[in-house]
């Protein structure tokens, strides 16, 4: 199952705190991060990958940002 | 598949903090205050100063640097797809933060873009400035650890979003109507200093210009001065770090070529050696910058890119400018001001307030 970050409107650094306390906490699995800036989108990107979660997919929906990490 | 934001990688983030280490000294050069190629905080109180709001007659000058740096970055997020109005976050504590931090920033005499650019010039003093910044940002990181949020921001309408844009093109309109004018301390309806920091300027289109690159610079980059400090200590991310370090090791680097690095503490430009002072300004400082998610150049960035929050805060920063030239608050070359201690107690108790206060579980 896919868990689920929604961080939008929210500004740095909380999408960043969100995403990574879940990743801390499911330690692996898959987990999408919504945002709605690209400077959130790239934070994010960033920190999930420092943390060693796999960038999946970057999905652009109007004017938000479906980040699917994934880790094994 | 997105576009990759070259801007925004390691060596993006290091080019920028670099290109703006050679244009702030050459500012210097060519007539800005010593250490104040850039300064938000100096150059926000010097825009308030023209526009009347407070009448300390050394710092009244309608800086085109900040003018370039909203305009600059409305291009840049316009061109690329990132222009998105958005507000309604707490803009009330975003004002009042806004305030804090110039009022902090005026005590130690500059924003954290001139504690770099002071250290770059051998000021001494701004150690204590950056260590204040740096306690003022580690506090507000407990802030953040313990869930604190100022709330969702939510889309706005492009008419909302161009306020921002529109104001500063009219405050351009007004420069370029009613230029300064020799041994004339107004110009129709602007204030101008005849001697002093807000006397001393480079010409409108080096000032300008600068401002609109590193307006487009800093969108595109996301460079910002608190939220380098603020990931080293949340996250132990270097990336925004490492631009900031960039600025410092080019500024000081140009400024030793130009002459302009003269190490010591004593008789700095436009600053003071009250070592407690320096530290507890800037600690109040950082912390509003961080309570508000950036430093003062970013807010005017992401006021460019329609975030009417950030916007709403620059507008506190200009009325902190006034009230700290107004009762007697800012420092000067000679120390703090008569109720510049008073000044760091109020501000940073708000800060404080606004952080114990907004403490919530945001959830996912």
């Amino acid at each position: 199952m896919t868990e689920r970050v929604d961080a939008r409107g929210l500004s740095c650094p909380q999408p960043v705190l969100m995403a990574i306390s879940k990743m801390r906490e499911l330690d692996s699995g898959e987990i999408e991060v919504l945002v709605d800036n690209a400077t959130s989108k790239e934070n994010v990107t960033r920190a999930g990958q420092k943390s060693g979660w796999q960038l999946a997919e970057i999905k652009e929906e109007g004017e938000e940002y479906r980040l699917l990490f994934k880790r094994a | 598949m997105l576009k990759k934001n070259i801007f925004a990688t390691s060596a993006g983030i290091i080019a920028v903090g670099a290109i703006i280490g050679i244009l702030a000294p050459m500012l210097q050069k060519l007539g800005n205050p010593g250490n104040m190629g850039v300064c938000v905080a100096c150059f926000g109180r010097d825009i308030a100063g023209a526009l009347g709001l407070h009448r300390a007659e050394g710092v009244q000058y309608l800086r085109p640097e900040i003018l370039g740096f909203v305009l600059g970055a409305f291009l840049a997020a316009l061109a690329v797809g990132e222009f998105r109005p958005r507000g309604g976050s707490a803009p009330l504590a975003r004002f009042l933060l806004g305030m804090c931090a110039m009022i902090g920033a005026l005590v130690f005499l500059g924003c954290p873009w001139r504690v770099i650019l002071r250290l770059a010039g051998g000021d001494g003093n701004a150690i204590f400035g950056f260590l204040g910044l740096a306690v003022g940002i580690g506090i507000g990181c407990l802030f953040f650890k313990s869930g604190y949020s100022l709330g969702r921001s939510v889309k706005e309408s492009t008419g909302i979003g161009l306020l921002m844009p529109v104001v500063i093109i009219g405050l351009l309109a007004l420069r370029l109507t009613f230029p300064p004018v020799a041994d004339q301390a107004k110009s129709g309806v602007l204030f101008y200093s005849l001697k002093g920091p807000g006397a001393q300027y480079a010409p409108l289109v080096a000032s300008l210009s600068v401002g609109l690159v590193v307006g487009v610079l800093a969108q595109r980059s996301r460079f910002c001065t608190m939220g380098a400090l603020r990931d080293l200590f949340l996250f132990r991310h270097w990336h925004l770090f490492s631009g900031v370090l960039a600025l410092l090791v080019i500024a000081w680097a140009v400024n030793m070529a130009l002459g302009q690095f003269k190490p010591g503490f004593t008789n700095q430009p436009v600053a003071h050696t009250q070592t407690f002072w320096n530290f507890a300004g800037m600690t109040v400082a950082g912390l509003a910058f961080a309570l508000a998610g950036g430093c003062p150049g970013r807010q005017l960035f992401m006021s460019g890119e329609g975030d009417g929050d950030a916007a709403i805060f620059v507008f506190g920063m200009l009325a902190g400018a006034a009230f700290a030239h107004n009762f007697g608050l800012a420092g000067s070359p000679a120390g703090i001001g008569p109720y510049g201690v008073a000044a760091v107690i109020v501000t940073l108790s708000i800060c404080l307030f606004i952080g114990l206060t907004n403490i919530r579980k945001v959830g996912s």
